[in-house]
């Protein structure tokens, strides 16, 4: 796998809001096909590192790099286009847009009538309940409802590399478990490479192949996501131990 | 460097295309047939200002004008330092000796000039106590200022009752119709503010308009006395009206004064710090025991007292008051000067009174492009320097710079 | 009865121009927070440009229903290149700054736009040739003018326009996805500087056709028409609740019914104070508007 050119690549890259670094220096791979995991505690610069990716933050230092193109400079909006989608924390769904029409704007850059309407009809089938609500404002849906519509959103644009920045927030375990076989899913059966920003270290590893550790705005480990688990200080420090 | 050079003509060719397409309809469409001569010519002017401006920007960037920047900064620096070693009582000694003597070595219409400045300077300090320290933005603040206009001549034409007498009475009015305009407003968000105080502006001269038994509507009150003093005539005292405009010159050079004193003061208060609480955060203002809606009715009524001092020596000076003087793009005026000058700062607003009310009348063929000028120049203001010609000292981070 | 009626119809007729200038307000305010000052400029430059177009079309020989049609059309292209315009130079470059900060650039291009068609249109009315539609019918005891049927069917033809490129097309839906969450919706790959500008655009158009609808009610326009009805379409979208298209149609009605029957059984003279005491009124007991969704203190 390691002989492949990454899909993702990061170097030293450093951002900042207004003079506070938030992260330094962070340098990361992600490789076609994988699930890679960012985990860290709060305000550790995960959430940074995701908005650096996606330009809605410009790095002030280092590169951004997504399928052989270097892309820190880019504006935001035109990177669904190229296949680099992002889930945000807090899934911000747009909440007098109804569901139908959230799915409509994931898939706002798309012209092709009919591929969109297959690509409807497939998450409708990963979220049965998406489609029994909707003609419903996004607004009005439960957390997890409204994770489901967020992520399915973000398949609307048929992304290649799949950025989620915690999943798990604020949902019940049951719920978590099956946005987690979702996750999956889409990884093994569409493709998506996926990025997951996880505080819930546990599921997030248990669910990647590989991981990095993120402490005040830098890395400090990376290893494959067994060797993390099984690594004492990880399982202290993360994992509750 | 290159391709980010062109993208600057190109940018440029579109938006001096775009600028004749919305220029040549306004000129050109004629009902007897199609012109483009005026519109042209205007058009080509534009074009060639801005080329050249734009032209100029690129030199600097590329650091072209090196040779002449370098050396004005050494001077500006050197000339810095020496003005910061001047104290700053010397300072102000000087600016008030130039103003005390300034009727002895100038001609009846720099008088006249003088005076409106001054009016137009304590104007836009009490505005200033509103939009600069509080940060309320208010559009209808010339009301205050035809108040205390209208309240001297009511009380002076009916009454008889002495300019001096009605300087407190007037600043006392518009205080309390700063209350009452101000209270329904204070608690909506700041731009609403500025619609609702935009609104209030315009009751208030439809009301003079319109209330002939009171204010005999649109043609105004004739006959006002101008401010009178006793003065030792040798005998004794006697009364007399100052109808010179040297006398009414250093009238309201003494009232430019305390003014400028009393903000001064006000702005070093706790009333000032909680002014400025307010407009930089308001909810923690209020968790830190400031109770906002009473500091934010304080900052307007004190703000409509300067307006109506303003308003009664205008009054006394004109000898006559008619809704006219007190529209809308008074209010304008008065706001661009605090904007221009940089908000909450004094010299400032001193500074952007000069600009706006000299300025103009050494260029008094281009009256007309008055407005104009203003708006351009406001809304330029605020991209390219928001904080004004001279920035506030003391007013730290702003919310804007923090964004 | 009758003079009930007759008010009534001239209520209709000049509560949808309003809604058509408050739509703008509320369009530009719902997706950048902006009381758009210029927009009573923008009104009044369509209503210049409607005069400026019916003339010489109709100097030409063409029909009075070609005169306005092509008009229409041509003086709402024109607004929305002026408002976008406006917005590029004067809006965009602050997008990070302070609200306060837009607000006062947003009245500098007020007071410039409004200088501007003075200095190129002059200080005095211009008239507009109403003698091209003449004459109306009676219904029962009511006189409706043709010029009426036609100011209130254009006005509802766009107001319905409006409706359905708002709710149904792919851009409506992403105006008002930028309106919702910018970040999200630049996230999903939408260009919000375009979609802003677009608004600006249709906004201007709207007013532009406002503006010549007034010119044809009134017989006039003058360089500073737009300042008095701007505030009264603004009160109108507050009253609708800001940000909100519907409410800022029903908003509209209601403001040009209170001006009418205002004037009418209570006072002519004092006809525009009643617009602003409303806006006060809805902003201190309502803030919300009849429609409005939550409009939040904090974020001044």
């Amino acid at each position: 796998m390691t002989q492949q050119q990454p899909i993702l690549e990061l170097k030293n890259v450093t951002s900042a809001y207004g003079r506070i670094k938030a992260i330094r220096e962070v340098s990361l791979k992600v490789y076609p096909g994988e699930v890679v995991s960012i985990i860290g505690a709060n305000g550790a610069g995960k959430s940074t590192t995701l908005m650096s990716i996606c330009g809605v933050l410009h790095p002030e230092q280092g590169e951004v790099w997504y399928d052989g193109v270097r892309i820190d400079g880019l504006a935001s909006d035109l990177l669904p286009a190229r296949g680099l989608c992002q889930v945000p924390e807090g899934r911000r769904i747009f909440p007098r847009l109804s569901v139908e029409e959230n799915l409509d704007m994931g898939a706002f850059f798309r012209k092709d009538a009919a591929a969109i309407d297959h690509d409807k009809n497939r998450v409708f089938q990963l979220f049965p309940i998406l489609q029994e609500r909707r003609k419903q404002y996004g607004g009005t849906l439960s957390g997890g409802e409204q994770q489901m519509l967020a992520m399915g959103r973000a398949l609307m644009s048929r992304p290649r590399l799949l950025l989620l920045d915690e999943p798990s927030l604020g949902l019940a375990p049951l719920i978590v478990q099956q946005i987690f076989r979702i996750i999956r899913e889409i990884n093994e059966a569409d493709g998506v490479t996926v990025v997951l920003v996880e505080q819930n270290a546990n599921l997030a590893l248990k669910s990647s192949s590989r991981g990095y550790v993120l402490e005040t705005g830098n890395v400090v480990m990376e290893d494959s996501a067994e060797a993390l688990l099984a690594n004492p200080d990880i399982r202290k420090a993360y994992l509750g131990e | 460097m290159t391709i980010r050079v062109s993208k600057l003509w190109f940018g440029y060719a579109l938006a001096m295309a775009w600028f004749y397409v919305l220029l040549w309809p306004l000129l050109g469409i004629k009902a007897d047939g199609l012109e483009f001569g005026a519109s042209f010519a205007i058009w080509s002017k534009v074009a060639v200002a801005s080329a050249i401006l734009l032209g100029l920007y690129q030199l600097k960037k590329v650091g072209a004008f090196g040779f002449v920047e370098r050396p004005a900064k050494v001077v500006g620096k050197a000339a810095g330092a020496v003005a910061a070693r001047v104290p700053t009582w010397v300072a102000l000694a000087l600016v008030a000796a130039v103003a005390v003597a300034f009727p002895f070595f100038t001609e009846r219409y720099a008088h006249d000039v003088a005076i409106s400045v001054l009016v137009y300077i304590i104007l836009g300090l009490g505005l200033n106590v509103v939009v600069g320290l509080a940060g309320l933005l208010d559009l209808g603040y010339i009301a205050f200022f035809g108040v205390g206009a209208y309240t001297y001549a009511l009380l002076s034409v009916h009454f008889g009752l002495s300019f001096w007498l009605c300087l407190p009475i007037a600043g006392g009015f518009a205080a309390i119709a700063g209350c009452i305009i101000g209270y329904p407003t204070l608690r909506m968000r700041g731009d609403y503010l500025a619609i609702v105080t935009l609104g209030f502006g315009e009751i208030v001269r439809i009301v003079i308009n319109n209330w002939m038994s009171l204010t005999n509507g649109p043609n105004g009150i004739l006959g006002i006395k101008a401010p009178g003093i006793y003065w030792w005539n040798g005998k004794g005292f006697e009364h007399m009206l100052l109808n010179s405009l040297e006398q009414l010159y250093y009238i309201i050079l003494a009232l430019a004064v305390f003014t400028i004193v009393a903000v001064y003061r006000l702005n070093h208060s706790r009333i000032g710090r909680a002014f400025e609480a307010v407009r930089e955060d308001q909810t923690a203002a209020e968790l830190m025991g400031v109770d906002t809606l009473r500091i934010k009715l304080l900052a307007y009524a004190l703000g409509a007292v300067f307006g109506g001092l303003a308003g009664t020596f205008f009054a006394a000076r004109m000898k006559f008051v008619s809704p006219e003087s007190f529209t809308f793009i008074e209010s304008a005026m008065v706001l661009s000067m605090v904007v221009l000058g940089g908000m909450g700062s004094i010299p400032g607003v001193i500074l952007g009174a000069v600009t706006l009310i000299a300025l103009p009348e050494v260029f008094r063929g281009f009256e007309l492009y008055r407005m104009f000028v203003f708006g351009g120049v406001m809304a330029g203001m605020m991209i390219f320097r928001p904080k004004g010609l001279w920035p506030a000292k003391r007013m730290g981070a702003r919310s804007e710079e923090r964004e | 009865m009758e003079f009930f009626l007759q008010q009534l119809v001239n209520g209709i007729t000049l509560g949808g121009v309003y809604a058509l200038v408050a739509l703008g307000y509320t369009m530009v305010y719902g997706i950048i927070q902006l009381i758009n000052f210029a927009h009573g400029e923008i009104y009044a430059a369509g209503g210049y440009m409607g005069v400026i177009l019916i003339s010489w079309l109709f100097a030409q020989g063409f029909p009075p229903f070609v005169c306005l049609g092509a008009a229409l059309v041509l003086a709402m292209g024109y607004c929305a290149l002026l408002a976008m315009a406006v917005e590029k130079l004067a809006y965009q470059p602050l997008r990070q700054s302070s609200r306060l900060s837009v607000l006062l650039s947003a009245l500098g291009m007020s007071i410039f736009l409004q200088n501007g068609l003075m200095l190129t249109q002059g200080v005095y009315d211009r008239a507009y040739p109403t003698e091209m539609v003449q004459g109306g019918f009676e219904l029962g005891t009511v006189m409706i003018s043709y010029m009426q049927c036609i100011i209130v069917g254009v006005t509802a033809l766009l107001l319905v326009a409006l409706n359905v490129l708002v709710y149904k097309t792919r851009i409506g839906k992403a105006m008002r996805a930028t309106a919702q969450d910018k970040t999200m919706s630049a996230l999903v790959g939408i260009n919000s500087s375009r979609i802003i500008s677009l608004t600006f655009a249709i906004g201007a158009g709207l007013a532009a056709a406002a503006g010549i609808m007034v010119g044809l009610y009134y017989g006039s326009v003058r360089y500073d028409m737009g300042f008095v009805p701007g505030i009264k379409a603004f009160s109108a979208a507050v009253l609708g609740g800001i940000g909100n298209i519907t409410g800022a149609m029903l908003g509209g009605l209601l403001i040009g019914m209170i001006e009418v029957f205002a004037a009418g059984y209570i006072s002519s003279e004092y006809k525009d104070v009643f617009a602003f005491i409303i806006l006060i009124a809805v902003l201190y007991f309502m803030p919300t508007g009849i429609m409005g969704e939550n409009v939040d203190d904090t974020r001044v």
